[in-house]
């Protein structure tokens, strides 16, 4: 029927629902977990270490073996290499001889049924010899014990500045860490094949590293294995390198005992056996002058890495690019410690090292305020980095890359103005003299993420697509879905491409013998990449109709416009089914695959120079909060965002994710508490202690806007990457709740409050400030 | 001759005769019936992800609750009827208005935690006209979800509040088929199940099995399986019992039936006080409410249950039967030590009784947990202080989560009586809280922080009833 409409469903910048929206509600959407099991499959079950450091004297697993037992697997019967380490060594999938944290797999049973699994687990007889074990960053850095070498960044003198500066502050701050508390746990389910080949569902970001990682383990070549994801129920950075001991496990079980093997945490053990946010703490002296200004500023980060390397390294080089915020540091130096401890392995979470060196950023801004006695938003504005070549060269990140793109300036006089932060903030002085059991406190904060992984070599994608004869397009590329819309956003770009509504462009499950060597799906950098490559394949395909048509319809190929469903060349008209139609009995090929690399990036780590980024997402927040001095406790009154998605691919979604970002990073800084005990057990491995925001946490008066701008860098459609920026937003809870304590005690006085701000740590405050 | 577990699902007689009686209605959903829609989260009631409706035969209708499918056990659904989420659809066999408002308002991310959602929306929305702000945040305390933030979820809870259509679907006729009203004895290979009409037959059974394991919503019990992964070879469940079913209030005293869920007993406890509400609120998810007993809550015997403090404040008592009869304790006195009452064997919590409050007694109690919703306490006090001509004649202070057992603040107690309610006679009792408790630390909270609030919350009972335009709580705080 033709279409009137002058607009295709579903392209470009459209708000439109998640592809799976309808399968979400109805619950046919399929999570691994949910994957039909084939017949014969085997459940695999973890002896976990009792202890957080120890010799294993003795493996007895001669009882283990009841009836449904099909295998035990220990490090020794690995064939290949035992780690499941993404990018340095030391992530063994069968602890080898020595247990390194509380929760280390220690053996592996494969059985008829998960009690079975678990049953036999129980019947392994295991010695230990404890060893002293290192639990904290102050242990580790007096033993010199790191998983990498301390790395510096920095420019000018800042020791000699801060000295010369008129006013001081020495300070430190903790930062807690965060369970991702994806509502789906790990999970993997394995098949051998014929001719030693394999196929692994598995619940991760990143296909490609679980497929090399399950080939390595097993001796054989990455072509005999093939990893399939269709959607994760949540990932968070949690499934970036951590999926791959789980898909290891079940692999090697499945190897073991030729049948299929699925293997599931549930959520204690998910918590347990895997790595958090990085908890760190920053020790910081600022020299300023006494308008606020910065004048030099030393950190030292001393990040709690666990026991081994894992992604720590360039999530501490994240912490220590993001050092910096929006400010110009002028004379910095930011030194950073890898610390090792006998702790489960940290890793990828949301923002990946960002948000603990810009919170530390953000809380000096706020000392520097107090300090003076002014209102932290005069301190922040004189700080900012300038646009280019407005003042001097106040542009320059202490790690050399020039702020091209800087609006934060613009984000802030927006924000003050619709968030009603001068007026608010009087309204809450009058509240305070008023009150002396409940305080008011606010806190604006901005954001600026840069935009690309840090390793350079992974900022590249590829992307498959099919047009098949009846005008309908299937679409498949590296980048996995884990609730982030990636797949609703590259099947716009493809639909914008071809010029076709959104439904005839279906996505597949992301599969390794589609796209190969696929980078993880993270650094926010899935629909930057993906978008792109998806749009050159299309492209491919779109050039090739062209000129197909051009010829066909005899007319120039200038002449030929693909148009809300159709296709006009000249004079003529066509569907682009019928034009499909025509190209393919005129054997035009339908496929395409499309490759991205991203521009302009350049980093040479060991000078701790280059421009890492290709650009910064920018954001601001106000929050609002009241607390009840008595006990610490707190809510969240009204939070104020404005946040910059570029020219948006999908508001809809976007919105999706800053909000979503928006209260993860509250929960991260507010009731989020990681509590281990002086053994290294980790005791909050459940939601019945580990409390993640829920509905009545979130401000009751929230506002999210996007920011009216454009990326001036060539992405996809001029949009920018959400994924991660938003968390940091939650960053204006934690200082308002400081701000609130502040009220409580005398003028001038700079709460020690540290993070997470749970009830208690509010409390302390408050007494710290009233002493 | 072992009976067999009969319940409707989706709209369809299912009969279960081999499963182990402490099945998991998830795993059987999950495994047996192959409805995969409902998800396992955490196996324990805190995240929702597995939630259904439960519809029970109450005067010819089918009154559905939302409750957490990973710590039901499949016996107790017998008699029941179960909705899940693949079986929510419109008359017209679109989704439904729910289904839709979350798919409109951008409800879903990664969609794990939807179908959840969306049954504990589908629940509201069948029972109650126009939901409240309040309701709907109620009804989705016990969801979890990790990427939208909520706020498009309660948007969507909005929407759908708005519609006409909110049934769900049900089938009293054939649920009245499969009415038992009388003892099911389910005796598998993988244990026993009892599951009593009378008190009679409850203490018939006990007495036969007096080491079995008594369940009542199995909130906690759920756990000892999902979690501690323990064998429970007889299990006796409290649920059907009519006697233990009942409430039951005169001018000077309110009964409980020690299977009473917590929903049930709302309203009648909430009218002790505002700051009851308050407490029953927060106590957990309305998912646990609704499957959570009173009775169980205090039998357990857990030092953090959040019933005991006001209870005992009240001045509770328990009632405890056997085959040979009833004997009535304190409830103070029933918490013996961590973990051990003073249920004999053979003998069940039959109901609980409770003193109406007399106007002149002062009373609150204060919750303080991480979260509002769906936490454990770290610290939970409550205070009754009877006062007369201006003298406090009488003082009850209980605290959870202080002790290894939740018990009184004898010394604290003693400060006040005798004196005036003032300032000074406040700040003797706060000193003496210190000597009443010695908390330990753990995950929820430090022993310090523990000792600060509780003194604290006496400080703010004192406030609150001497200083009543003192503004002193958050959540009842409005502009």
């Amino acid at each position: 029927m033709p279409n009137d409409a002058k607009k295709i469903d579903g392209g470009m910048g459209a708000p439109k629902a998640h592809d799976s929206a309808h399968l979400h509600v109805s619950g046919e959407a399929t999570y691994t977990d949910d994957v039909l099991e084939s017949h014969g499959c085997l459940h695999a079950y973890v002896l976990k270490s009792p202890h957080a450091h120890a010799k294993i004297t003795k493996i007895d697993i001669s009882d283990c073996y009841v009836p449904g037992v099909h295998a035990v697997m220990m490090a020794k019967d690995i064939p290949g290499v035992n780690d499941a380490a993404p990018v340095f060594p030391g992530d063994p999938i069968f602890a080898d001889g020595v247990v390194l944290y509380y929760g280390q797999c220690i053996l592996g049973v494969a059985a008829e049924s998960i009690e079975i699994a678990r049953a036999a687990v129980k019947r392994a007889v295991v010695t230990y010899e404890t060893l002293p074990a290192i639990l904290n960053v102050h242990d580790a850095i007096k033993a010199q014990k790191f998983v990498g070498d301390p790395y510096e960044m920095g420019q000018g003198d800042a020791a000699g500045a801060i000295a010369k500066a008129k006013n001081k502050i020495k300070g430190s701050l903790d930062i807690g860490g965060q369970d991702h508390f994806y509502l789906e746990g790990q999970i993997a389910m394995a098949t051998p094949l014929e001719n030693g080949e394999f196929h692994c569902w598995s619940s991760t970001q990143h296909p490609s590293e679980v497929q090399h990682l399950i080939a390595k383990m097993l001796n054989l070549h990455d072509h005999a294995v093939t990893v399939e994801v269709r959607r994760m129920g949540g990932g968070f950075g949690g499934k970036e390198s951590q999926a791959s001991l789980i898909a290891c496990v079940a692999s090697a079980l499945a190897w073991k005992t030729n049948r299929p093997v699925k293997f599931r945490l549930d959520r204690d053990d998910d918590m347990i056996m895997t790595g958090k946010r990085h908890d760190l703490n920053v020790a910081y002296e600022v020299g300023f002058n006494d308008e606020g200004l910065i004048e030099g500023i030393e950190y030292i980060h001393a990040v709690n890495c666990g026991m081994s390397p894992d992604l720590s390294n360039a999530i501490a080089d994240r912490a220590m690019f993001h050092a910096d915020n929006v400010y110009y540091l002028g004379n910095a130096k930011v030194t950073s410690y890898r610390c090792f401890t006998n702790k489960v392995s940290n890793t990828a979470f949301r923002g990946f090292g960002g948000p603990q060196g810009m919170l530390a950023m953000e809380y000096v801004i706020d000392d520097i305020a107090r300090h003076l006695g002014k209102d932290p938003q005069d301190v922040r504005k004189i700080n900012l980095y300038d646009a280019k070549g407005e003042l001097g060269d106040r542009c320059t990140t202490h790690y050399g890359m020039t702020v091209e793109d800087n609006i934060i300036r613009d984000i802030f006089s927006q924000l003050e103005h619709t968030g009603e932060y001068a007026a608010r903030r009087e309204a809450i002085k009058t509240f305070n003299a008023q009150n002396k059991i409940l305080k008011k406190g606010i806190a604006l904060t901005p954001v600026k993420f840069g935009i690309s992984f840090t390793l350079t070599m992974l900022n590249q994608a590829g992307a498959l697509v099919h047009v098949y004869k009846d005008g309908t397009v299937q679409l498949n590329h590296g980048g996995t879905e884990m609730g982030q819309g990636l797949h609703t956003k590259v099947c716009q770009v493809v639909a914008d491409m071809f010029q076709i509504d959104f439904d005839k462009v279906r996505i597949t499950a992301t599969n390794t013998s589609k796209v190969p060597n696929t980078s993880a799906t993270a650094a926010s950098s899935g629909a930057d990449l993906n978008g792109k490559a998806a749009e050159a394949a299309a492209r491919t395909i779109r050039d090739r109709l062209a000129d197909f048509a051009a010829s066909h319809f005899d007319t120039e190929i200038s002449a030929v416009k693909f148009a809300a469903g159709y296709v006009h060349a000249g004079s003529h008209t066509v569907s682009f089914k019928e034009l499909v139609q025509l190209a393919y009995a005129a054997r035009v090929q339908l496929s395409s695959t499309g490759f991205y690399k991203t521009p302009k990036i350049a980093w040479d780590r060991p000078k701790g120079k280059g421009r890492p980024f290709y650009y910064f997402a920018y954001g601001a927040a106000i929050t609002e909060v009241i607390i009840d001095t008595l006990t610490g406790e707190y809510n969240i009154l009204r939070a104020d965002i404005l946040h910059d998605a570029g020219q948006s691919l999908n508001p809809a979604i976007d919105i999706g994710q800053v909000e979503g970002g928006y209260v993860q990073g509250v929960g991260w800084l507010t009731s989020e508490e990681l509590w281990w005990n002086d053994k290294g057990e980790l005791k909050t491995h459940a939601p019945s202690t580990y409390k993640i925001p829920t509905g009545r946490d979130v401000p009751k008066d929230f506002r999210t806007v996007l920011f009216e701008g454009i990326n001036p860098e060539e992405t996809i459609y001029r949009s920018k990457a959400v994924g991660e920026p938003p968390l940091m937003l939650g960053i204006s809870a934690f200082l308002a709740l400081r701000d609130a304590v502040a009220a409580t005690g005398a003028a001038n006085c700079i709460p020690p409050l540290q993070a997470p701000a749970t009830p208690e740590n509010v409390l302390k405050a408050i007494q710290a400030v009233q002493k | 001759m072992s009976d067999s577990i009969r319940f409707i699902l989706n709209g369809k007689l299912v009969e279960v005769a081999d499963l182990p009686p402490t099945t998991t209605l998830l795993q059987y959903l999950r495994l047996e019936a192959r409805l995969t829609g409902t998800k396992e989260g955490c196996a324990e009631g805190d995240c929702g992800a597995c939630t259904v409706a439960v519809g029970k035969l109450v005067k010819g209708k089918v009154e559905y609750q939302s409750m957490n499918a990973c710590i039901l056990f499949l016996p107790t659904l017998d008699g029941r009827e179960v909705v899940t989420v693949e079986h929510l659809k419109s008359a017209t066999g679109a989704p439904t208005p729910v289904q839709q408002a979350m798919v409109k308002c951008h409800g879903s991310q990664c969609g794990f935690c939807t179908p959840g959602f969306v049954m504990a929306l589908s629940t509201m929305v069948n029972n109650k006209q126009n939901a409240s702000e309040d309701d709907i945040q109620d009804a989705i305390a016990g969801n979890l979800c990790r990427c939208t933030g909520y706020r498009p979820i309660v948007d969507a809870a909005r929407m759908a509040n708005e519609s006409a259509e909110r049934a769900l679907p049900s089938h009293p006729k054939e649920l009245a088929s499969i009415q038992r009203n009388r003892l099911m004895t389910y005796d598998v290979a993988g244990g026993k199940y009892f599951s009593p009409a009378s008190v009679e037959d409850l203490a018939m059974v006990l007495s036969v099995y007096p080491d079995a394991t008594i369940l009542a919503g199995g909130t906690d019990v759920g756990l000892w399986v999902t979690k501690f992964h323990m064998g429970l070879p007889v299990i006796i469940y409290t649920g059907n019992v009519v006697e233990l079913r009942q409430i039951r209030e005169s001018r000077v005293l309110l009964e409980i039936g020690a299977a009473v869920t917590y929903t049930e007993a709302f309203d009648a406890l909430a009218a002790f006080d505002p700051s009851m509400e308050d407490l029953l609120k927060r106590f957990s998810s309305l998912h646990i409410r609704n499957a959570g007993t009173v009775g169980g809550n205090i039998a357990n015997g857990s030092p953090i249950g959040d019933g005991p403090p006001p209870l005992i404040a009240l001045g509770a008592k328990v009632v405890l039967r056997s085959k040979s009869g009833t004997r009535m304790v304190e409830m103070e006195d029933f918490f013996i030590a961590y973990k051990k009452q003073d249920r004999k064997a053979g003998e069940f919590v039959e109901k609980l009784v409770i003193p109406k409050r007399p106007d002149n007694v002062l009373f609150r109690v204060y919750k303080l947990s991480k979260r509002f919703d769906q936490d454990i306490s770290a610290v939970c006090g409550a205070f009754a202080l009877t006062i007369e001509d201006d003298e406090i004649v009488a003082a009850r202070i209980a605290f959870g989560g202080m002790a290894g057992t939740p018990h009184r603040a004898h010394k604290a107690e003693r400060a006040l009586v005798g004196r005036v309610w003032n300032e000074e006679a406040v700040e003797k009792a706060m000193a003496a809280l210190d000597d009443d408790y010695q908390p330990m630390s753990d995950a929820r909270a430090s022993a310090e922080y523990r000792s600060t609030t509780a003194r604290n919350l006496l400080k703010r009972f004192y406030i609150e009833t001497t200083d009543p335009t003192t503004k002193t709580r958050l959540y009842r705080y409005a502009e």
